[in-house]
């Protein structure tokens, strides 16, 4: 492992029990993603896409190998440890981008302030820098329901990043978007990484988002098959 | 501070659901103080209570009488420091609807004993030295419109006089104010003299004898040491504290605590229910949030917070309104002056807030729970699967 190196998974195996039935997705996958980097993971359904999102963001925890995120092993964090982790290290965006409804577009993306000790003004400020970033400090006030699909990604986007995360995980974050603002969604992506050095790693099914990403995994039968972009 | 805003938001994400859980919050304790504030106005209407304070009186039952000296021989009792006596007279003003909680009085002890009935000494000794003088309550007083010196007609339908009339001519000598707002000023007081001599039958008895003990811890043993003097006589006595007479004074009524119990305990299970599953059913549409939520860093524990937060919001705000609004009424009522005489003390004392607030705290923790343990409990990539 080298010091670029931002996530060193080796030899992760996960398991699901349906039943008295053991499912394998992964029996024994290594990754590396260095610092900086744009990842589009792409597979077909059921290739274990999601479940090895779920492993990055600290959601779920491997069968067997180790996960390691800037030199820590994060499997062995406790439920509560993770949580602080999340809160400190991970953003991420969802396909159906998972807004509070009752919540205007500045509270939602202060949320994952809350998790931190920063004052009231500091927060008001940073979300404030994050609702610029992404375009929207004019709709601060909005509710969700009051923006289009475009828009509340955006919001999604700007709570990823506000409290400046190491890594974005983003699942299909333009799979509920037309190709226009898909294609807003995907240059802002770009933009964080490229601009802000952002980690991002992105699921996805369409080639064409993917194709924004520094590099394309294929996951397939619990391997990967890497193309440059 | 900044849960508090998420538990808004919580609250605020369906607000008619909000609304009727408050409103029916509201009914519960709007209920619970207007009765609770009854049951108050109960006790001070049967008479003020201390605790060096027994009450004597006939051991088959306190509407027996006892001869008049018995007072004299308890006042000798050791641990005895003071002592009176008065006897239920009844009455009526003009006519039987206007009704008097009327007591005769041995006078200069009995406004010793009672300090909280609280008058100007020149008034007290006008009524002490006067035989045909009555002391009125000031709620009393201001009823029927009575003044200082003012010669009136009190009739009984229990004691006519020897001369076969039932109407005694007595004067206002002394109007009495409460030492405290819970103390009742509904009640009158007539000299027992004037009205043991004017009496056609039962002279040289009287209903209860009132003692003053030189210290509380001792009430055990000078309550046991007066019924053992009268052991055997042919008036056995029976010696409670003041306050357990008059709770008994009252239970004449029914029991007015075990109403208030059920109708209240009817109430809260309801409403318990009610929010209960109502707060369930918010968590659950709410799963998706939640995980949300958790992905973002926010821990069980204080998720599960937020739940309890919310649910004792919602008890707090609907239980305050009802109280303020149980106290609105209680004013009101206690304000009118033919209610006055009896519920003059009916009002949200300090003991009844903290205890509505207790009950608060308890609905809205209990209502929590659930749902709260089923909001920590929920699996973030499950409740990814559904939504």
């Amino acid at each position: 492992m080298s010091d670029s190196d931002l996530i060193v998974l080796k030899n992760i195996a996960k398991t699901y029990r349906r039943g008295d039935e053991a499912i394998s997705i992964f029996t024994d996958l290594d990754l590396t993603i260095p610092s900086g980097d744009f990842v589009a993971m792409m597979g077909p359904s059921g290739s274990g896409k999601t479940t090895l999102l779920n492993l990055l963001g600290g959601l779920d925890r491997p069968t067997g190998g180790t996960i390691l995120f800037d030199g820590a092993a994060i499997e062995k964090l406790s439920e509560s440890q993770l949580s602080a982790w999340r809160a400190a290290n991970i953003g991420f965006i969802f396909q159906f981008y998972n807004l509070m409804p009752t919540m205007s577009a500045a509270r939602n993306v202060e949320l994952p302030l809350l998790l931190t000790s920063l004052s009231g003004s500091e927060r008001k400020q940073r979300v404030k820098t994050a609702l610029e970033i992404v375009g929207l400090d004019n709709r601060a006030s909005h509710k969700p329901k009051e923006l289009s699909g475009g828009q509340q990604q955006r919001v999604a986007i700007a709570r990823a990043i506000v409290a400046d995360p190491k890594l974005i995980l983003a699942d299909e974050p333009t799979g509920d978007l037309d190709r226009t603002t898909a294609v807003e969604i995907l240059e802002m992506l770009q933009l964080l990484n490229r601009e802000l050095g952002k980690t991002i790693v992105m699921v996805t099914h369409d080639p064409a988002a993917a194709k924004y990403a520094r590099r394309e995994l294929h996951l397939d039968k619990g391997t990967f098959e890497e193309r440059l972009t | 501070m900044s849960d508090i805003r998420l538990i808004l938001a919580g609250l605020g994400r369906k607000p008619l659901r909000t609304g009727l859980l408050i409103f029916a919050i509201f009914i519960a304790f709007l209920i619970y103080g207007v009765l609770a504030a009854f049951q108050s106005s109960l006790e001070n209407a049967a008479g003020p209570s201390s605790s060096n304070r027994l009450v004597v009186a006939n051991r088959i039952n306190f509407t027996q009488p006892l001869p008049v000296a018995y007072a004299s021989r308890i006042q000798n009792v050791e641990g005895v420091a003071d002592v009176s006596y008065s006897n239920w007279f009844g009455g009526y003003y003009q006519e039987p609807r206007n009704f008097l909680l009327t007591f005769a009085v041995e006078p200069e002890s009995y406004t010793r004993i009672y300090s909280e009935y609280v008058m100007p000494d020149d008034q007290r000794q006008a009524f002490i030295a006067n035989r045909d003088s009555i002391m009125v309550g000031r709620s009393v007083a201001e009823q029927y419109g009575w003044q200082l010196g003012q010669q009136i007609p009190l009739s009984s339908n229990i004691w006519r006089r020897r001369d076969g009339t039932s109407v005694w001519p007595v004067v206002i000598r002394a109007i009495y104010d409460g030492k405290d707002a819970n103390t009742s000023t509904g009640s009158v007081f007539l000299n027992y003299e004037y009205f043991d001599k004017g009496r056609s039958f039962g002279n040289d008895t009287i209903g209860i004898v009132q003692v003053v003990t030189a210290d509380a811890s001792q009430n055990d043993t000078v309550a046991a040491r007066v019924d053992a003097q009268f052991a055997n006589s042919r008036a056995e006595t029976e010696t409670l504290s003041e306050q357990a007479f008059n709770a008994a004074f009252i239970d004449q009524q029914g029991n007015i605590g075990l109403i208030i119990l059920g109708v209240t305990g009817a109430a809260f299970v309801t409403i318990l229910l009610i929010v209960g599953n109502a707060m369930a059913g918010a968590i659950r549409e709410r799963t998706g949030e939640i995980a949300v939520m958790k992905t973002l860093g926010f821990t069980s524990g204080r998720i599960g917070r937020i739940v309890v937060g919310e649910t004792l919001l919602l008890a707090l705000f609907g239980g305050l309104l009802g109280l303020g609004l149980a106290n609105l009424l209680t004013n009101v009522l206690s304000g009118i002056p033919a209610l006055n005489q009896f519920f003059g003390g009916m009002r949200i004392t300090r003991e009844i807030t903290f205890s509505a607030i207790g009950f608060m705290a308890a609905l809205g923790f209990i209502t929590g729970a659930v749902p709260a343990f089923n909001a920590m409990r929920v699996n973030v990539i499950a409740a990814f699967r559904r939504i």
